[in-house]
């Protein structure tokens, strides 16, 4: 039965720039339809996008766009490997033109670009319209600045792209499996109520959207979970056929590992009923998924069972997140702790003295601050309790880190506590160093659900030229 | 049969996940043998406990028998998650190795995988 083959070059904005290379070197030896996703658009990463393209109309997209394509334009052209990629962000059109302008300059003059869009919703609803929605996740949307809002959409608009025969699809918000599963419908035609099949592309496609980390990355712990080579720890590929039977490998020649523990370890990851993950294209049951070794790095996954997807599609709503101020400063060798419980007692009493009305809270890395809540109260039961750490006879040694954190409507809130921990360097215990000051603007999400009716006849796919 | 005290660490591995307010955190076993330890001994009541201190306020858990793994859902647990925690680690992903490690279990010595460095 032929094969579909599916690479990752990318699992979020940021992720390495040189990992896609030798899956498509991987691709362009397999026997059959070959594909490389680039999934880099989360939630806030759209957002800032949003905000770019308010700046300046021909931005919005993805800030590492050339960084990921233009090493591996020419060979996956020639190779036939094509492009499906959320890197259109809150601009697929700017994207698509960056791309052919991209490929005119390494000489592929034939190259062709599609785009899908249609999952912006202010392009067509008002901001009322989408404040009245109910939210289902997140922060309410009463008085808050909405910075963006984009519907998921599925794999049908990118399955029709392809249609069109261009080298290089280009979405915004669709769903992160959609990138997978959109290819597998255009090659195999799958119907859109053949839920098994398509529960299973999204089974796939769900394994590959964080890259390495179905191939042994974000899984390696030293002594219990061994994996070789994770400097260049090879990203994924799924080969699947039309019944939707797939295995999961790795480029060839690269570190990493595919075994049973690294793809149940991804198949849980961000599922919450396994038995109903909702997406537009199908509802997912992978309750009762079979994950095998068949031979080193490749496992087979089967057993993905499909239902007919909600009537209502999932939008997320960027909103004004305020600002985040942070200090930090370290304290290290003999009696380190108690010098770190005074700087972060020191943080507190000067926050009241400054009248700072919202929640300031004081972490002391090194003595388990990320375990830990706004006020420490995991170290104040340990010093009740058997381990009496800061009246110990002789003094802890060690090494501390004091950090600050604020969030505020104002910057000059988020300032004020950051200069905080800064003056300590010659207000506070003895011996600190290393300050470092982070004062950052943020946007907040909130999800809503909204008809589809509301959202699916604006999508569009269409080729664009240079 | 020896048994062992153990941390859920010594038996399981896992994966933290965010959504919202919201940490999805999933153990699996390494051993089979460990399976029905994992059932009996590791329920979502005492997962809310490792996490009350967050905010934490309720705990679903999922059985996943093909896999040998659980799925713990818990509500609340991020301080706000990515949208207001004041934690470096608005995400939570840190909080699958607080669970591995705040649990423990009492299994015989063949739920551990050969060669653990808690053996």
């Amino acid at each position: 039965m032929p094969k579909v083959y599916i690479g990752c070059g990318a699992g979020f904005s940021g992720d390495r720039f040189d990992a896609a290379g030798p899956v498509v070197d991987t691709l362009a030896a397999c026997d059959g339809s070959r594909y490389l996703i680039y999934e880099v658009l989360a939630e806030r990463t759209l957002a800032i996008a949003q905000r770019l393209r308010r700046n300046n109309p021909e931005a919005g997209y993805s800030p590492y766009l050339d960084h990921y394509i233009e090493p591996i334009l020419g060979q996956a052209k020639a190779n036939g490997v094509r492009i499906v990629s959320n890197m259109g962000a809150a601009n697929p059109l700017g994207a698509a033109r960056r791309v052919l302008e991209l490929a005119a300059e390494a000489g592929l003059a034939d190259l062709r670009v599609a785009v899908v869009t249609g999952d912006n919703l202010l392009a067509v609803h008002s901001v009322e319209t989408i404040r009245d929605l109910p939210t289902i996740e997140g922060i309410g949307l009463a008085d808050r600045e909405i910075v963006a809002a984009n519907a998921y959409l599925g794999a049908r608009p990118i399955a029709d792209a392809l249609a069109l025969g261009v080298d290089v699809v280009l979405v915004g918000r669709t769903t992160d499996a959609a990138l997978v599963l959109g290819p597998l419908i255009h090659e195999f035609g799958w119907a859109a109520d053949d839920w098994d099949r398509l529960a299973q592309g999204t089974m796939a496609g769900h394994l590959l959207e964080c890259g390495g980390q179905v191939t042994g990355a974000y899984f390696a712990d030293p002594g219990f979970k061994d994996v070789p080579d994770l400097a260049e720890v090879g990203f994924p590929i799924a080969e699947v056929n039309e019944a939707g039977d797939m295995i999961i490998t790795k480029a060839a020649h690269t570190g990493g590992l595919v075994s049973r523990a690294t793809v149940i370890e991804q198949a849980l990851y961000e599922i919450h009923d396994p038995a109903s993950y909702l997406t537009p294209d199908v509802i997912l049951d992978l309750s009762d998924i079979s994950v095998e070794e068949i031979a080193p790095d490749r496992v087979r996954v089967t057993g993905a069972k499909g239902a007919p997807p909600p009537a209502t599609l999932k939008a997320t709503i960027s909103i004004d997140g305020g600002w985040l101020g942070e200090g930090e400063i370290t304290y290290a060798g003999p009696n380190a702790l108690a010098r770190a419980e005074l700087a972060a007692s020191v943080i507190r009493r000067r926050c009241q003295i400054l009248g700072v009305q919202e929640p300031v809270r004081v972490d002391i890395f090194g003595a388990g601050a990320v375990h830990d809540n706004d006020i420490g109260s995991k170290r104040a039961q340990a010093k009740l309790s058997h381990v009496n750490l800061s009246q110990a006879k002789s003094p802890l040694s060690g090494e501390y880190r004091v950090r600050a954190a604020v969030r505020s409507a104002e910057k000059k809130t988020a300032q004020q506590v950051s200069d905080e921990v800064l003056s300590l360097y010659c207000s506070g215990p003895a011996a600190g160093g290393g300050v470092r000051q982070y004062v950052t603007e943020h946007v907040s999400t909130a999800s809503i659900l909204i008809d589809r009716d509301e959202v699916l006849p604006h999508v569009r796919a269409q080729e664009v030229f240079a | 049969m020896t048994t062992l005290e153990v941390p859920l660490h010594a038996i399981a591995h896992g994966r933290a996940g965010d959504k919202g307010n919201r940490s999805n955190i999933s153990v699996v076993v390494y051993r089979l043998e460990a399976w029905n330890y994992l059932l009996d001994q590791v329920t979502a009541d005492r997962v809310l406990d490792v996490f009350r201190h967050k905010g934490a306020t309720a705990c679903n858990r999922y059985e996943l028998p093909n896999l040998r793994a659980l799925n713990f859902v818990i509500d609340d647990a991020l301080e706000g998650g990515v949208n207001g925690s004041l934690s470096i680690d608005g995400h939570g992903k840190t909080l699958s190795f607080l669970l591995l490690g705040e649990i423990k279990v009492r299994v015989p010595t063949e739920c551990l995988p050969d060669g653990s460095p808690y053996l």
